[in-house]
């Protein structure tokens, strides 16, 4: 009797195509990729079919948020000259000296929410431990104490000082919860110096909306 | 899967003739791959790829009091007030609150395409026509209440900027009539 011999496949399968395509899109997301950046205040903006990207310099962002039942509003530049110059002007005004060293690292922190006087303890802090949350109060901006209209308003001067041609512009990013009179109030300050025209930043939607 | 090189000769045996041998050209690639998976998933989970969009908004100057206000009068035909409430309610009337125009009184509404979208889109074409004059559409007049959110007013500049709404303002204050509509919406709504 002839027995009958079960062909032997090879248990190897050809990976050229697999790895071709892994690495391709390996590629792709290395090239596209713009790092995620921890955020101080995490907020989800409201979408919208608007297609202008926000500008990537000369831009200060002013997030209003709730965390732990406050709402909350931060405080960010996107330039680092301007942040330096703005910190060494709130620090005049406000009376609080700022080291080369702490001016140094405070370029580096893209936002921020605490009443000046505090700021000291932000900078000497690290990275992840400043963007823990709650920490942060958020900037004064009642009518004893408006800080944040000093921080807008410095960071002109600043950019001004600094001979920059294009003046800044400013965004608001709300959390879609928001409530209307505390967006209200952020534009009424922005309003109060004459800054009429400033954007709303938004996530994207689908086409068909 | 790995391919196992068992380097068999090619010389016969007992030949003469000894041939180089024939290496086996297959690079094992499994842990090229899955290096190439690896770093591709750590990649998507750390990009954002859709950069943030803004939306550009420009407010009239403040009223100051060394500036009386001017009072500017527009033909009621053309506007379309839109008070925003709460729970994504809408409430919308065309002209003017005790005299609306035809098709125009008071009432609810929602966002979107089947909302807010059917009753701006036909009166920006009609009202230039209505009015005779291509210069002269449809006014809308944004009212957030209180209640409102921030996602409601982009939502509605959204939908000026879809339905290309010639004139709209963003307005704060309520008459009387609006007012109690206002509160009408947000009581209802709860």
């Amino acid at each position: 009797m002839a027995k009958i011999k079960m062909s032997k496949k090879a248990a190897s399968i050809d990976m050229t195509a697999m790895c071709d395509v892994a690495f391709l899109l390996l590629t792709f997301f290395i090239l596209t990729a713009t790092a995620k950046t921890p955020e101080p205040l995490p907020v989800e903006t409201p979408a919208s079919t608007v297609e202008v990207k926000l500008p990537e310099t000369g831009l200060v962002t002013l997030t209003v948020g709730k965390s732990e039942g406050k709402d909350k509003v931060f405080f960010g530049m996107k330039d680092r000259d301007v942040r330096e110059k703005t910190l060494e002007l709130m620090g005049n005004k406000y009376g609080v000296k700022f080291t080369p060293e702490e001016s140094a690292q405070f370029a580096l922190i893209d936002e921020f929410g605490v009443p000046i006087q505090a700021l000291k303890q932000i900078i000497a802090m690290k990275g992840a431990e400043r963007n823990k949350a709650g920490l942060q109060p958020g900037i004064p901006m009642d009518s004893l104490d408006n800080q944040l209209k000093d921080w807008i308003y410095t960071a002109r001067q600043a950019n001004i000082e600094l001979g920059k041609e294009k003046d800044l512009d400013f965004a608001i990013r709300g959390d879609a919860k928001q409530e209307y009179p505390n967006i209200k109030k952020i534009m009424d300050i922005l309003q109060d110096q004459k800054i009429n025209s400033f954007n709303l930043v938004t996530g994207t939607r689908g086409k068909n909306y | 899967m790995a391919e196992l090189n068992t380097g068999d000769g090619g010389g016969k045996k007992g030949g003469g003739k000894v041939r180089s041998k024939k290496q086996n050209s297959k690079v094992d690639l499994t842990a090229m791959v899955d290096l190439a998976f690896l770093l591709i998933t750590f990649f998507m989970l750390t990009t954002s790829l859709s950069k943030p969009k803004a939306m550009d908004l420009g407010l009239p100057d403040k009223e100051t009091d060394d500036k009386p206000p001017v009072d500017i009068k527009v033909d009621q035909r053309r506007t379309v007030t839109v008070i925003l409430g709460d729970n994504d309610k809408i409430k919308w009337f065309h002209g003017l609150i005790e005299t609306p125009e035809p098709g125009g009184k008071p009432q609810d509404i929602g966002y979107g395409k089947e909302g807010i979208r059917t009753v701006l889109l036909p009166r920006v074409k009609s009202i230039p026509e209505v009015t005779g004059d291509k210069d002269k559409g449809l006014i809308v007049i944004i009212k957030p209440t209180k209640k409102s959110t921030y996602k409601n007013l982009v939502d509605i500049l959204d939908e000026m900027a879809i339905c290309k709404v010639p004139t709209y303002a963003i307005v704060n204050d309520f008459s009387d009539p609006e007012k109690k509509l206002a509160e009408e919406l947000n009581k209802g709504a709860k």
